[in-house]
């Protein structure tokens, strides 16, 4: 498996976030949000800096909320292990609005890289099929992450995306930490209100 | 009898379907829940209407992030949950006050009144103390009669105010409630 081409996280959500349009973005904690900070910071980006396990739930509810824009999670495998039950929830409510992206480098990056369940054979996108969530064949290649970066919008879903990435670290691209903050700025740019 | 059955579940309390038309004039949209006997008739009533969406998590944690993410997109929601389900979200509870947000949590309690499973003990036992070291203003509900307007002031100074609060019924409240409509 190793030795399958794999591709550059940094590079794959650029891509993936380059023509966005409508679309709505929850980050996992750690690397998943730097790389949603380097493509570009945006107020419809919910920064998460902690509450590992939740990024996929707190997607469910945006999407639930927001039926009528395109909403996608984008977290590491890491994160998607811890909320597992997530993906039984979202394949229950089955929101058609709602994609669950992961970028799977198979290690816990933030804490020295040590192996995930991935690692031994664990298939996310197995699981998320396991509860009704069409999920997409492992992305290696751009031409798939192209196809993936369409079909956000298409908001026939919910779709579930693994990225298999490699283990390159980039430079940490800090976005604002102050989640009232991010939080009143993307309620602002979405709602057009506060608080 | 076998001494278990202590949460009929056939249960219809009054007080339940004060707590939803509360929900109702409150405009609340989103519904997250893990189940629990004494919240089977809210969970029924929300279900059954069209302007609310029921989520059913598979952990009380996620109800806190699923809230969180409605109300970044501008609805109000609330979680049920039994006591249990409060230690589930110790951690996620931290999603909430870093980010001030409002939560709403209606919690039916276990393991303070003539509780049969002792296994509910202890979590029933901490449930206010854990809520109030993560910042979220517990309100407890004895009376009948104080659930509706304990849960319409819970809900104001919440998503007026940016607040965490819960809604603790008692474990005698949905009890005594329950053994009295059997009998």
């Amino acid at each position: 498996m190793a030795d399958e081409p794999r591709l550059d996280r940094r590079e794959a959500v650029a891509r993936l976030l380059q023509d966005r349009c409508d679309l709505l973005v929850v980050a996992g904690l750690g690397s998943a949000t730097y790389d949603c900070a380097a493509a570009g910071d945006d107020p419809r980006n919910f920064y998460l800096w902690g509450a590992m396990g939740g990024t996929a739930a707190m997607a469910l509810g945006l999407a639930q909320a927001q039926p009528e824009r395109p909403v996608a999670a984008i977290t590491g495998d890491g994160d998607m292990l811890m909320g597992l039950g997530s993906l039984a929830t979202i394949g229950a409510a089955a929101p058609a609005n709602l994609s669950v992206i992961v970028l799977d480098n198979e290690v816990y990056g933030e804490t020295g890289a040590q192996p995930t369940a991935i690692a031994r054979g664990v298939s996310l996108s197995e699981v998320a099929r396991g509860c009704g969530i069409e999920a997409m064949d492992d992305i290696r290649d751009m031409n798939a992450l192209a196809t993936l970066a369409g079909r956000l919008q298409l908001r026939e879903g919910p779709l579930f995306a693994n990225i298999k990435i490699t283990t390159d670290e980039h430079p940490r691209v800090l976005p604002a930490r102050d989640g009232a903050y991010l939080r009143a700025r993307f309620r602002e740019a979405v709602l057009g209100t506060g608080p | 009898m076998n001494g278990t059955d202590v949460q009929p579940a056939s249960a219809v309390p009054a007080w339940a379907d004060a707590l939803y038309d509360v929900l109702v004039r409150q405009d609340v949209r989103q519904v997250a829940y893990v189940p629990d006997a004494g919240h089977s008739r809210l969970i029924e009533l929300c279900a059954g209407n069209p302007d609310m969406t029921t989520t059913v998590m598979t952990t009380e944690e996620d109800g806190i992030a699923l809230l969180a993410g409605a109300w970044l997109g501008g609805d109000r929601g609330v979680l049920l949950m039994q006591s249990s389900g409060v230690g589930n979200c110790v951690n996620m509870f931290t999603l909430i006050e870093n980010c001030r947000m409002p939560l709403v949590a209606i919690v039916t309690m276990r393991g303070e009144w003539g509780e049969f499973n002792p296994w509910q003990a202890q979590m029933g036992q901490a449930t206010p103390d854990v809520l109030a070291r993560m910042g979220v203003q517990a309100h407890r509900v004895d009376d009948p009669e104080d659930a509706a307007p304990t849960l319409d002031a819970a809900i104001r100074q919440s998503f007026d105010g940016s607040l965490a609060s819960a809604v603790l019924l008692s474990q005698r409240l949905i009890g005594r409630k329950a053994f009295t409509e059997e009998g």
